[in-house]
């Protein structure tokens, strides 16, 4: 049961993918220009992460070596493009905000690299709990710099105003702000995790 | 159990099972959600056609495309033409196409503008959806009104920072009431048939 719990926590704090792995980098620059994107993109992430995790799972046996990465392709693709089709349909609000970034989670290596460092290793289960651990750290990451650049670019979080307007420094809203705040919150994860050590 | 050997016919069979799966699946959910995504797109341009024109359901309406432009023309129950919402766009935004829609009047003046689609930078050129920059042009028209940015000579209050894509927002609006006065004569005519 504790290597249940610690397949799924991991992803959060220990593993998390995008402070510490620095995997799906590209998504994350990308969206976390306010936090209520950097937050729909983790969790479209996470739900595509847990079916794919599942799905490979249970196809491991099935799959040959050699053509592996072609399968679990082909198996994301399907999930995203599923996805897609069913938020268009059945809640187009939300699609409307997250539209444009429901594509690039196909390109996410997160979910080729669980995929292939875990799913396919593992069990139903824990590939699961893998899937979902990892998304959510994702998530975590995503909404967290999304907070920051959105805090000093627009002064606003979950736009509710905390800063007056005058304060906004355009930067971190822009592609450099990305690169500058998840470079400074990989730092001071590090910093942290040395000094636990 | 045991990874299968991946030899030719195995590796084959393998992907061509996966790939024909996928594929049913997703031509199975295409289907399941083809109307649906219609429906709902419909009735999206629906609301934005009776909301830039505050027409009701008693008038009549009818499309028209010229030039990659389409007219929702608007006729009251006599016939009498009202205007029309003019779904326009612009390549020229910051970060790719701006999608609008222009509710004119017969006589050319712009009563309400909705924003469709656009990808401009959040906390600046997606502030066009704001009231405070979009509502600037309810009622002006164009005969007496610059549609360009005040930094370019016009009348229009760019919004802070994000003069590239005020300037696109411009253009758009500009294309439709372009596109509008030159067509005008034959929309009059249309709702008499």
């Amino acid at each position: 049961m504790s290597n249940h719990l610690q397949t799924f926590t991991k992803g959060l704090v220990k593993e998390n993918p995008i402070l510490v792995l620095l995997l799906g980098c590209c998504p994350t620059l990308a969206t976390t220009t306010s936090a209520i994107n950097g937050m729909s993109m983790g969790l479209a992430t996470t739900f595509v992460l847990v079916l794919s995790n599942i799905f490979i799972s249970l196809l491991k046996g099935f799959i040959p070596d050699k053509v592996r990465i072609p399968c679990f392709i082909v198996v994301i693709a399907s999930f995203v493009t599923i996805v897609q089709l069913v938020m268009q349909a059945y809640v187009p609000d939300i699609y409307a905000t997250l539209g444009l970034f429901i594509p690039l989670i196909v390109v996410n290596c997160i979910v080729l690299g669980r995929a292939e460092a875990f799913a396919s290793k593992n069990p139903v289960f824990p590939s699961l709990l893998d899937g979902l651990g990892m998304g959510l750290g994702f998530t975590l990451a995503l909404t967290l710099l999304g907070c920051i650049r959105e805090l000093l670019g627009n002064g606003t979080i979950f736009a509710v105003r905390i800063l007056p307007e005058t304060a906004n420094m355009l930067l971190f809203i822009l592609p450099p702000g990305a690169f500058i705040c998840l470079g400074l919150v990989i730092a001071i994860v590090n910093k942290f995790k040395k000094e636990s050590h | 159990m045991a990874k299968k050997p991946s030899t030719l016919i195995n590796m084959v069979v393998a992907l061509l099972v996966i790939t024909a799966v996928s594929g049913g699946l997703l031509g199975l959910v295409y289907g399941m959600t083809k109307d649906t995504i219609a429906e709902v797109d419909q009735k999206k341009n629906a609301a934005a056609i009776a909301e830039v024109l505050g027409t009701d359901e008693n008038s009549k309406l009818e499309t028209v495309t010229i030039d990659d432009l389409t007219y929702n023309l608007a006729y009251d129950a006599q016939g009498n033409f009202l205007g029309a919402a003019v779904k326009t766009f612009s390549n020229a935004g910051f970060s790719g196409r701006i999608e609008l829609m222009v509710g004119l009047l017969a006589d050319g003046t712009i009563n309400k503008v909705s924003v469709l689609s656009q990808s401009e930078t959040p906390g600046l050129g997606a502030n066009m959806v704001q009231p405070k920059f979009k509502d600037q042009f309810n009622g002006k028209n164009p005969a007496s009104y610059n549609l360009t940015v005040k930094k370019d000579g016009g009348d229009v209050d760019a919004i802070t920072a994000a003069t590239i894509s005020s300037r696109a927002f411009c253009e758009a609006l500009r294309t439709a009431t372009e596109g509008f006065e030159a067509n005008k004569s034959q929309f009059m005519k249309g709702g008499q048939q």
